[in-house]
């Protein structure tokens, strides 16, 4: 790992230096520096996001509530959800290393809409106020699901404003994903066909297929709410001859497929990043790609699986359920090849391959106890309880930010151009697997137990394991923190980072670090497969 | 649909505005092309809400529905759906002057077409008043005189508020493109090689007609022979 090639005595324009000033970010329209706005603001919803959640570990440390009434309770909770689902999982990934990755590695300039990518930015931001309105206003007790009659007729919360805060975010989800799906459609390098595309591309286009056909219908479903609570024109309330139900069929059609809007693109960061440090070619590279379609169209039929306690027809019920099995199918694809492309393979146990190995165990733990909750006798007895925010949690925090993380570490170098502190990465990646675990496997034992969520009180039998929550969720804060501080400082004292610090395969990697605005001096041309390692042999590794 | 117009229409000073991150202005066309009908696919999911809805609700209260239906004004309904028809054909005549260059008359048939969508949001504006007149908008003080089960009758007036709502709201914005269209096209701004922006604008506006073509049956001819359902 040496630095740059010696010839070049100064700096490199690169899409960083080669324009200066607050306009030239605000107003730009290079994939690039976009993706570099989502990462500061996401990273801020992020953090706020986690602030609500230590509000509520304090408030569940002890049973009695001493810390927020319950009112307040309910507010934090719902602002975490909304935060953590609309702000910061669902746009993290795509937006951010999606953003800037997919031109890079199909060897286009930019995304095929660069003013519409931008557009998605505001759109966000804009969505994100309403959001910070809410929580400045007085907050919004309905839990980020807005199950109606109470979100329509009888919160006290600041429920339109939320619901138009969600509906206008819900449009950048969509512009992003229009976005990918063209580009990666019509932007390709000669040469670069389908199946030579790198798989975190083809997770990245499967999330889009779902951004396109999902987060409308969530908007349209929160546009009928806002009418409904605004105006009373009724469609949910039963006051106004409406069905409850239907509210909750139309949220989770987008909101159980939203799931895999978050899942799927670390699974991309995961297949990128085993891959490169096994110095193998995936196992199984087009079930790997063909996994990642398969669960973006199982994904639409399984959302019934959200309402076997709402009076959805038990035989409804047995289809959603065996429908939910289904996914797990393409999910397994997936952990098996990890796995066997690590088998035999020279691991190398750098900071992103450590949160992609953390990502497979918790991965696989959430996938295998979402079977438990999918199956119609277990769900009726563990619905609404910690076992269900356990397997969720495994699957969008032990999961998705995993991924997002394996990610940020493995492409740092080449957003930023600088390398980070080992030695503090690794040790943080293994706070943040213990931390994680500490927090979330006491819940699943607490909900078996019978531990409702949405309460800010409990019994005191349940109390050894809250503690021990509780104790995990500080020490996973500690574990979050710690990457802000060492990356924030790579930017200033970081050593230069080569254009191919890690011996991976990939266009990205072929341009320097950072790259140029334009991305590529000449348009690449693909001769290879991916994951082509023997092409590496005697090029700038070590 | 707007930004997406704008991102196409940029940058017009050269006959044939190529951005930069394309390789030809092919490339471009099929991806304007490819983005806008991806952008349609959207704009079905997000109606597809609504119709799921209506149909939901239609299949449990047929009686109610068919009657709150009779309520409505069918003839101002079947003139504005020849409005819309008529307006989809004058903007497919403006996309053909367009791509044989014929600046005067693609200016003339894009103002018709914006003369025809006022028309039909005139008209919607009058219908809309005459419901708020007879007390007919869902809410505290909805009355339906005649109607079976008044109560379910009141489902059927939000949706027709919220779908033909929603279909205004559409015809509005695209009223609006439609402006900025018309004086790009003054302008001369669009050739035969580079129309991009009125063909995708096309597409748009037969969409939102096709969506009407389907309102119309499901909310003003559900009961038109009277026989009443049950």
């Amino acid at each position: 790992m040496t630095t740059a090639p010696p010839l070049i005595a100064e700096k490199p324009k690169n899409y960083l230096n080669s324009q200066v000033g607050l306009k030239s970010w605000l107003l730009t329209e290079d994939h690039k520096r976009i993706a570099i706005l989502y990462l500061i603001v996401v990273t801020a919803f992020f953090f706020l996001g986690g602030f609500f959640a230590v509000l509520i570990r304090l408030e569940l440390a002890t049973p009695a509530g001493d810390l927020l009434d319950s009112n307040t309770y309910n507010k934090v909770f719902t602002m975490h959800g909304i935060l953590m689902v609309f702000f910061f999982l669902i746009p993290s990934i795509p937006a951010v290393l999606g953003n800037f990755l997919i031109p890079l590695m199909i060897g286009a300039k930019d995304l095929a809409f660069p003013r519409i990518n931008l557009l998605s930015w505001y759109i966000y931001i804009l969505g994100g106020l309403f959001t910070l309105y809410v929580l400045l206003a007085g907050g919004v007790d309905t839990g980020w699901t807005f199950y109606t009659p109470f979100s329509s007729s009888y919160s006290n919360g600041y429920v339109i404003m939320a619901g138009l805060g969600i509906f206008i975010n819900g449009f950048s989800s969509i512009l992003t994903g229009l976005n990918f799906v063209v580009t990666i459609h019509r932007m390709r390098a000669p040469g670069l066909t389908w199946f030579r595309l790198p798989l975190f591309v083809w997770s990245h286009y499967a999330t889009g297929a779902i951004m396109i056909l999902g987060t409308p219908v969530i908007a349209v479903t929160l546009f009928l709410l806002v009418l409904e609570r605004g105006l009373h024109i009724g469609f949910f309330d039963p006051a106004y001859g409406g069905d409850p139900v239907l509210f909750q069929h139309l949220f989770w059609f987008y909101s159980h497929p939203a799931v895999y809007i978050m899942i799927l693109p670390s699974m991309g960061v995961v297949s990128e990043v085993i891959s490169t440090f096994c110095s193998k070619k995936p196992f199984g590279y087009t079930f790997i790609a063909f996994s990642s379609i398969a669960i973006a169209v199982f994904g639409f039929l399984v959302w019934g699986h959200h309402l076997f306690v709402s009076s959805q027809s038990v035989y409804a019920g047995m289809v959603f359920s065996i429908l939910s099995y289904i996914v797990a199918i393409p999910s397994a694809i997936k952990v098996f090849n990890w796995t066997a492309t690590m088998y035999k393979g020279s691991v190398r146990l750098t900071t992103p391959m450590l949160y992609a190995m953390g990502f497979i165990g918790l991965f696989t733990i959430g996938g295998l106890t979402g079977l438990f909750v999918a199956s119609l006798g277990i769900d009726v007895h563990v619905t609404d309880t910690y076992f269900v925010i356990a397997h969720f949690h495994y699957v969008m925090v032990g999961g998705a930010i995993m991924g997002y993380l394996a990610g940020i570490h493995f492409w740092w170098p080449k957003i930023t151009g600088k390398m980070y502190s080992e030695g503090w990465s690794k040790v943080s990646a293994i706070i943040v697997f213990a931390g994680f675990n500490l927090t979330f496997f006491p819940q699943f034992l607490l909900g078996y137990m019978g531990m409702p969520r949405r309460y800010h009180v409990y019994p005191p039998e349940f109390q050894v394991l809250n503690v021990l929550s509780s104790a995990g969720a500080s020490i996973l804060g500690v574990g979050y923190l710690i990457p802000f501080c060492y990356l924030l400082w790579s930017l200033k004292y970081g050593p230069d980072a080569p254009p191919n610090p890690w011996g991976a395969t990939g266009l990205e990697w072929q341009t320097s670090s950072p790259p140029p605005t334009q991305n590529f001096d000449i348009t690449p041309v693909v001769t290879t497969e991916a994951y082509d390692y023997s092409s590496l042999e005697g090029v700038n590794v070590g | 649909m707007d930004s997406h117009a704008a991102v196409v229409t940029h940058e017009a000073e050269a006959t044939v505005p190529l951005r930069h991150h394309f390789e030809n202005l092919e490339q471009q066309k099929d991806a304007s092309t490819v983005g806008m009908w991806v952008f349609l696919v959207t704009e079905i999911m997000f109606f597809g809400g609504l119709f799921l809805a209506y149909f939901v609700y239609r299949q449990a209260y047929p009686a109610a529905f068919a009657s709150a239906s009779n309520k409505t004004d069918l003839w101002l309904g079947a003139a504005n759906t020849t409005v819309l028809i008529c307006s989809s054909l004058t903007m497919a005549l403006g996309v053909h002057f367009a791509a044989i260059g014929k600046r005067k008359l693609l200016v003339l048939f894009l103002l018709l077409t914006l003369f025809l969508g006022s028309v039909f949001l005139g008209v919607k504006t009058y219908e809309y008043h005459d419901k708020w007149v007879h007390h007919e908008v869902p809410g505290e003080h909805f009355e339906c005189e005649g109607c079976k089960d008044a109560g379910h009758a009141s489902l059927f007036f939000s949706l027709y508020f919220g779908m033909t709502g929603l279909h205004a709201m559409h015809m509005i914005i695209g009223a609006g493109i439609l402006l900025i269209l018309i004086w790009q096209a003054y302008r001369g701004k669009f050739t035969p090689e580079w129309h991009t922006p009125v063909e995708m604008f096309g597409l748009y506006w037969h969409f939102v007609d096709i969506v009407w073509i389907f309102l119309f049956p499901l909310l003003y001819l559900i009961d038109r022979s009277g026989r009443g359902l049950s």
